[in-house]
């Protein structure tokens, strides 16, 4: 694994709402990076903080809506929460370049696509249209998008799910970023599909070593796709590790739960194994582990909050328990 | 149990609604004098049994048809031509079917309170008694784990998880025998879904329910379903026993699909990003085999339509299933 | 926001109060709005309480006073009290324009509600009618039906409410077509739901906020047209105190007794604006938390 300077170095940071009686913390305490090259996965379910993550790391938060309480967050070296806006506007795109889900609502409906991505390309690259417009249709062959003429006079409406998610991956290529946020880019897309675009992605990343930063609730895909896996509860990283390592020996109880709650964990017909209870709200979070009140190993030291603790070089566990070995 | 002995059992339980070869489509770009320019084929030639007490699971992606078929199946449009028969029921008489939407957010009126919310299949057909409604929300509520004291509570102030119950109890609330669970769990959390999935499974054994399945989830047909039904454009293509369609397909778009599904710790294999794999349009049916244009096996005979063959266990509508 | 579900349902509604006020105090705005519309209010109905004269009783020995301690705005042509004029003044004139604002929003909401889900020629026949109404100019309109029916304040009303149906036909149409593609009206078809059904359980609430935000900006404008109907004559007839009327007469002495049409002119401005601006807060209390969610 490369061990320069992290693409992405978030240091304990933590992030609320305000909201009318109590503060949102939706951050709490998140530590994580992204290594060159790396193809890194976040995992959780809803209000892990997985999406603020990925929105704030390029500052796409409405700007007073959220307070920022403790902890960094640097992309490349620069210390993303101070930067002012002018120079995030040279960041966005060049440096670090993002896909959502909906390609449908991050496209413009009313213009064309060649439109639009002349517009992105040349706001970073100071060179003239008709040379963007050659990029533009050498970046969609490389997509494998075969006819990319047609596509660049088509508007987002005409093209299929799949197309339009891999004409915003082009986009998001375009200038050579060093790290991609990609977040649930293929929820929305059937299975086939998805599949290729996550080929693809992965694909054109390793080639021009791109660092990829994967946000998703699927398990299953995270563990086909990324290097190095982080597992998300209540706004803080429970479980870090190796990809192959958190799948195959999940140490944290609550990756423990994800893992065994997924129908392909039992015979079918056979009920499926439950985490009870709910997550917590945000607004109140209770005081020590967060997962404590679900948690079938809860004990007295989970009254004093644990942080990451290290099971050897590259494996972390947010719990007090021992290491302990996962039958398969 | 040998096949033979299989067949007969299977064949032994009553089929509580069949489709025969039920075609749908719709009109579309209406020229200037309202005639219609073209027509969307959504379903082409759907036969169909469902058997009483099964989990039937339809399986395909989005174009397959499968949110046509649950219109179909739920009396909202009718067949242009093919008919359904529910045994023991006339043809119009359709309603003892029920359906849980996908999402819980908009399937849920936000300004009623759950217990009408639940009732309102009662209140729909007109037999109202507000006393009772409650009562016989309270009840259904009971068994989906909602608690009484939250039946006047509106759908926002209720988890994803929360409110698919709420939307399965107001399945459950005019006592129907089939229920069609439209994607029940893609909208929610995994550890919601387990939960789900688990409430489905207990109320079927307790009601002894008849559940249809549809789904892109495939993982969660395998596990829920007896029987399973995979669609591509408006045709099925594979029927038959859950475990043998979903473990050794028989049909190319079949093992198309299963191969496409992430799985746990398998890695994915770097070929054929450049595959065309999107499906065609159903303006414009293929002739032949649908899925003759994706499909990497395809040889001669191809261009003929292909019908369903195989045993009772497994059809595939190829004819060179192996 | 998440109510506390176990709580009593009193303290829940005290929940839901303090947390309306919450809102509205983040909004100068909009409590500047509400403070002058509960004076208003307070002023139409405690009008005979607050009132120092009696409004209709003539003394011709002080006609056209001056504002004074004992005649704050000062007297008309007829020595009658002008503060307590524009104090009953204000049940003319707020309550046409309250009875026309929602007696419009209802009308129209519900005929727009159906219009909407009932669709096909019906549907079509409804919005030819309201375009027709729309193409007229609404005051021209409201003069012909005043002057057709008679000048009295029954048909001044009526003559607003009518001209004021068209928009809320169109924005309870739009609504009804939106939410019939609503997941929950799709699963009413499903239970065999009929048309009447649909909409009043589904279509005419969730219809309303946006009708609710269009009346409360209306209501300004509703008392302005009252205005402008007393002002030309149309509506509620002399002695009867009404803002417009006054000011329509005061012309006459405005020259020397500059405050004669001023304080019911006053009202007006003031009256409305307040309308004005707790519409413009209701509006922005009603949409961003909806979209927020």
């Amino acid at each position: 694994m490369n061990t320069s300077s992290p693409v992405l170095a978030i240091d304990n940071l933590s992030l609320e709402f305000p909201a009318y009686k109590n503060n949102v913390k939706a951050l709490n305490g998140v530590s994580l990076h992204v290594n060159p090259g790396e193809i890194v996965g976040v995992v959780g379910e809803s209000g892990s903080g997985k999406s603020v993550t990925a929105m704030l790391s390029m500052r796409l938060l409405p700007e007073r809506s959220y307070r920022i309480t403790a902890g960094s967050l640097n992309m490349l070296g620069r210390d993303m929460l101070a930067t002012p806006e002018k120079e995030l506007l040279k960041i966005r795109g060049r440096d670090a370049a993002m896909i959502f889900q909906e390609p449908m609502t991050a496209l413009n409906p009313t213009r064309r696509i060649g439109r639009q991505m002349l517009d992105v390309i040349m706001h970073h690259q100071k060179i003239s249209a008709a040379q963007a417009r050659l990029k533009a249709i050498a970046l969609l062959r490389d997509m494998h998008i075969a006819s990319p003429e047609h596509v660049l006079e088509s508007y987002p409406f005409e093209l299929s799910g799949g197309m339009r998610q891999r004409v915003m991956i082009a986009l998001a290529f375009s200038c050579e970023p060093q790290l991609l946020i990609a977040d649930e880019p293929t929820t929305a897309l059937d299975v086939t599909v998805q599949r290729q675009v996550l080929l693809l992605l992965r694909e054109k990343a390793r080639q021009r070593g791109t660092a990829i930063l994967l946000i998703t609730h699927d398990m299953a895909l995270v563990s086909q796709f990324c290097d190095r896996v982080y597992v998300m509860y209540t706004g803080a990283v429970v479980e870090e590790g190796r990809t192959v390592d958190v799948m195959h020996s999940p140490q944290h109880p609550y990756t423990r739960g994800l893992l065994s709650g997924l129908p392909e964990m039992v015979e079918p017909g056979q009920p499926l194994l439950t985490i009870p209870g709910q997550v917590p709200n945000l607004a109140s979070l209770p005081e020590g582990c967060t997962f404590q009140e679900r948690c079938a190993y809860a004990m007295s030291t989970c009254a004093k909050r644990p942080p990451l603790i290290a099971i050897n070089e590259d494996r972390k566990s947010a719990c007090w328990l021992p290491v302990q070995e996962l039958s398969s | 149990m040998n096949s033979a002995v299989q067949e007969g059992a299977t064949q032994m339980v009553p089929s509580i609604l069949e489709l025969n070869d039920v075609r749908v489509r719709f009109p579309v770009s209406n020229d200037w004098l309202g005639r219609p320019r073209g027509y969307a084929h959504a379903l082409n030639g759907i036969d169909l049994q469902v058997r009483a007490g099964e989990t039937l699971g339809i399986v395909g992606e989005s174009g397959c048809g499968k949110s046509t078929l649950a219109q179909l199946l739920m009396g909202l449009i009718p067949p242009s031509s093919g008919d359904l028969n529910w045994a023991g029921h006339g043809a119009s008489e359709s309603s003892n079917v029920q359906i849980v939407f996908q999402d819980p957010q908009s399937s849920l009126d936000p300004r009623l309170p759950i217990w009408r919310i639940i009732t309102e299949p009662l209140y729909a057909r007109g037999k109202v008694n507000q006393a009772h409604m409650r009562e016989v929300a309270a009840r259904v509520a009971a068994q989906v784990g909602i608690r009484p004291e939250y039946l006047d509570r509106f759908p926002h102030q209720f988890s994803g998880g929360q409110r698919q119950r709420i939307a399965i109890a107001r399945a459950l609330s005019s006592d129907p025998d089939i229920i069609v669970l439209d994607e029940p769990t893609s909208a929610l959390d995994i550890s919601v879904q387990a939960q789900i999935l688990n409430l489905l499974a207990e109320l079927q054994r307790a009601r002894n329910l008849t559940y249809i399945l549809i789904s892109h989830n495939v993982s969660v047909v395998r596990h829920m379903a007896d029987r399973v039904a995979v669609m591509y454009l408006g045709q099925i293509v594979e029927l038959g026993n859950a475990a043998q369609v979903l473990d050794q397909p028989r049909h190319p778009y079949t093992r198309l699909l299963l191969d496409a599904v992430p799985r746990l710790g398998v890695a994915m294999h770097g070929e054929q990003v450049a595959a065309p794999t999107e499906l065609p349009g159903n303006r414009q049916l293929p002739t032949g085999c649908f899925f003759r244009e994706r499909c990497s096996l395809s040889t001669a005979g191809c261009e003929k339509p292909q019908v369903l063959q195989g045993s009772e266990q497994q059809r595939a509508r190829c004819h060179l299933q192996s | 926001m998440s109510v506390n579900l176990t709580a009593a349902p009193r303290a829940r509604w005290a929940e839901k109060l303090a947390y309306l006020g919450y809102q509205i105090r983040r909004s100068p705005l909009t409590m500047a709005g509400l403070f002058i519309t509960t004076i208003v209010l307070l002023c139409m109905i405690f009008a005979p309480w607050l009132a120092s004269h009696d409004p209709n009783t003539l003394n011709l020995g002080e006609r056209l006073a001056p504002p004074s301690a004992e005649h704050w705005f000062g007297t008309d042509e007829v020595g009658r009290d002008l503060f307590s004029r524009v104090l009953f003044g204000s049940q003319q004139s707020v309550g046409v324009g309250l009875f026309v604002a929602f007696a419009s929003c209802i009308i129209g909401g519900l005929l727009g509600c159906f219009s909407g889900v009932i669709g096909g020629r019906f549907d079509a026949l409804v919005m030819r009618l309201m375009d027709i109404m729309l193409s007229v100019p609404s005051l021209v309109l409201i003069m012909a039906l005043a002057a057709a029916l008679g000048a009295s304040l029954f048909n001044a009303m009526l003559a607003i409410t009518l001209v004021r149906i068209p928009s809320y036909v169109r924005l309870a149409r739009g609504q009804a077509l939106s939410i019939r593609q609503m997941g929950y009206v799709k699963a009413a078809h499903t239970f065999g739901a009929g048309r009447w059904h649909v909409v009043h359980w589904h279509v005419a609430r969730n219809a309303m906020p946006p009708l609710l935000v269009q009346l409360s900006l209306d209501i300004g404008s509703a008392i302005l047209m009252a205005s402008a109907l007393g002002f030309i004559g149309l509506g509620a007839q002399q002695p009867t105190a009404e803002w417009g009327a006054m000011v329509a007469t005061g012309r006459n002495y405005i020259l020397d007794n500059w405050w004669y049409s001023t304080f019911p002119g006053l009202a007006i401005l003031i009256t409305a604006t307040g309308f004005n601006l707790l519409g413009d807060g209701v509006r922005d209390l009603l949409d961003p938390r909806q979209q927020g969610k």
